[in-house]
């Protein structure tokens, strides 16, 4: 499988008085057009991986990388005004909760026309057409209505498929998705993963799923990175997630309950500094990766 | 639940609201009135009149009656825009308001459009540039206009642009000669004018307004920008504003459309407070300019115990407060979709 985004040692750090922290330090990994999952606990740089790629570090962070690349071009070398040709258009993102996600004050319509206008030269009467079936395609029922609507008006759930039609209208090929189920109740997840899942897949597009479910991440990715302390430490398919050879995966996958083997005391993940300071293990993909 | 249509039961409380703010205020003047130690038939009468006269001047105020009565008396009187006879002016009260009120509503209303047109760029600007140079630069600018006495930067900006420059008219609203020449229709000379189509009399107007409005525009847009950067600020911070970065958008569409659009709701608040603030009539710059303004009015009224004055322009401020007030709130509701 060829891969559509290459990005070799990412590092991401912040000035403090302190000195410098490291928040991501020197990952590679690529992706294909595949579901790549990226775990990781809370400050594991996992988040700041994800806005890398759409070179959106809020200063006072300072990017360094080899390379980060869409096809082969080097998204580093692009000016300012390039990239936002590659935002939204080529690489866009889901992020966590739809409550702070949507603008407040702007209708929904008026967000997803904005985003699709912005990368096409469609007239307003087109865009409207194409927001009303990409509401469609997000399963919201009733989408004259919604896109009158204000984001407060809706629900988690379908703030979340909003969210998703506005990110994936303008057709990128790859979407990162930050977290897009963790403020959703568990019942709405699956049905918004679903809906993730399938244009995803309609579109051959690529996926960078950023969670800290292992779980889900399993059963819904293909391929997983697992990062601690701002390094890879894992790599693995998805549905040998159960078979992880690290330490720190391991521990993680020992800490969780199972319904077929109760335990009455679970395990608690004992931490080894060692983990972030060995080097990271390559996310790449791999030529006989078949997925 | 309510046996109203959500909008009509809306007006109605807002009416209610008026309605007992209204008659709070008018509660406090009516004691205030009462408590001042000025005897309001003395200054009628004079000194020297007789105790006869004295008499029956008391008897004409009403104010042997109840406490109660007099009270109710006042509020019909209010109500029938009768504030009594001003004993400095010897005319109604409300004549006089009607006279001078515009001159205020014209400097505020000018003072603080200029304030809003600058001071919320500058507050946007400052906040993107945040710990630039721009942004030092705002802030002490900012922190002049707030901290300088206006009587004192009202008569340097006097000695300046009018003594020594001549790029701007004098004290008082026009030049002598333009006086009284067109038809007072809403009391306020730049519109008059126009309505009259005397192009002459409203550039004299414009050039006389300019310094007290610029004046009273600088003191505004110093507080106006401060929050306006603290809000952007904060706003900048949302989740929101990564989503419009993601898809693509430019800088200027991310601070002027989006995050602009959150802050305009909670600068309603801070406009109006301003503007009102100002629609009190400012003393100092009204007393510099020699501008026949409300503020000037009331201040003269209570330095020569002229309560009927002094009341009457304590309501018609109050009563500016209280629309203002309900403006914002609708305003706030057109701007923020989560307050409707």
């Amino acid at each position: 499988m060829e891969p559509i985004l290459e990005v070799e040692n990412l590092e991401i750090s912040f000035p403090t008085r302190a000195g410098v922290f490291e928040a991501v330090r020197d990952i590679s990994f690529s992706l294909g057009r595949e579901r790549l999952g990226i775990v990781g606990e809370s400050g594991s740089g996992k988040s700041l991986t994800g806005r890398s790629i759409l070179r959106l570090i809020k200063p006072p962070g300072i990017l360094s990388a080899t390379k980060i690349a869409l096809h082969g071009e080097n998204l580093l070398d692009f000016t300012e005004k390039q990239m936002r040709n590659v935002r939204g258009h080529r690489i866009s993102m889901v992020m966590q909760d739809p409550k702070f996600s949507l603008n407040p004050v702007m209708t929904i319509g008026s967000q997803i026309i904005e985003a699709y206008r912005l990368h096409s030269k469609a007239s307003k009467k087109q865009a409207l057409k194409a927001t009303l079936e990409m509401l469609d395609a997000v399963m919201i029922r009733d989408p004259e209505r919604v896109i009158r609507a204000y984001p407060h008006e809706m629900s988690g759930g379908m703030g979340q498929r909003i969210m998703i039609a506005m990110m994936l209208i303008p057709r990128p090929e790859i979407l990162i998705a930050d977290e897009p189920t963790s403020a959703l109740d568990v019942t709405v997840q699956k049905e918004v993963l679903e809906i993730m899942d399938k244009l995803v897949h309609e579109r051959g597009m690529g996926l960078i799923f950023i969670s800290h479910d292992l779980n889900l991440v399993s059963s819904f990715c293909d391929r997983v990175l697992i990062m601690y302390g701002g390094r890879i430490v894992e790599t693995c398919r998805a549905d040998r997630l159960y078979e992880a050879k690290h330490p720190y995966t391991r521990g993680l996958l020992n800490s969780m309950p199972h319904l077929d083997n109760p335990k009455t005391r679970l395990e608690v993940l004992k931490r080894d500094d060692d983990w972030a300071n060995q080097p990271s293990v390559s996310g790449a993909l791999l030529m006989d990766d078949t997925l | 639940m309510s046996p109203f249509p959500s909008f009509l039961s809306a007006t109605f409380r807002i009416l209610i609201s008026i309605v007992i703010t209204m008659i709070g205020l008018l509660l406090i003047t009516f004691f205030i009135g009462r408590v001042m130690p000025i005897d309001p038939v003395l200054s009628i009468v004079g000194e020297s009149a007789s105790r006869a006269t004295y008499d029956e001047a008391y008897i004409r105020l009403g104010l042997d009656k109840p406490l109660i009565v007099q009270f109710f008396n006042f509020l019909i009187d209010v109500f029938r825009g009768d504030f009594g006879e001003s004993l400095l002016t010897a005319r109604p009260v409300s004549q006089d308001l009607i006279r001078v009120f515009p001159a205020t509503l014209e400097l505020a209303t000018v003072g603080t459009i200029i304030g809003v047109l600058v001071g919320v760029p500058l507050g946007v600007i400052a906040a993107v540039k945040q710990g630039t140079w721009f942004d030092h630069v705002a802030r002490v600018v900012a922190l002049i206009g707030y901290s300088m006495p206006v009587f004192w930067i009202g008569l340097i900006g006097l000695l300046v642009f009018y003594g020594i420059l001549g790029w701007v008219g004098g004290p008082g609203r026009l030049d002598i000669f333009y006086v009284d020449m067109i038809p007072s229709v809403t009391g306020m000379i730049l519109i008059d004018s126009l309505l009259a189509g005397d192009m002459d009399i409203f550039w004299n107007a414009v050039s006389h307004i300019m310094l007290p409005a610029g004046l009273l525009a600088y003191y505004s847009l110093a507080y106006i920008s401060r929050m306006t950067r603290s809000f952007m600020l904060e706003q900048l911070e949302q989740e929101y504003i990564t989503t419009a970065r993601v898809k693509g958008l430019s800088e200027h569409t991310v601070v002027w459309r989006h995050a602009l659009g959150n802050v305009k709701v909670q600068l309603v608040t801070v406009i109006a407070l301003s503007y009102a603030g100002l629609l009190e009539g400012s003393v100092l710059t009204e007393t510099i300019f020699s501008w026949p303004g409300i503020g000037l009015y009331i201040t003269t009224a209570l330095l020569s115990a002229d309560m009927n004055a002094v009341l009457g322009g304590t309501i018609v401020v109050g009563l500016v407060f209280v629309c203002l007030n309900i403006l914002a709130d609708l305003l706030y509701k057109v701007f923020d979709p989560r307050a409707r």
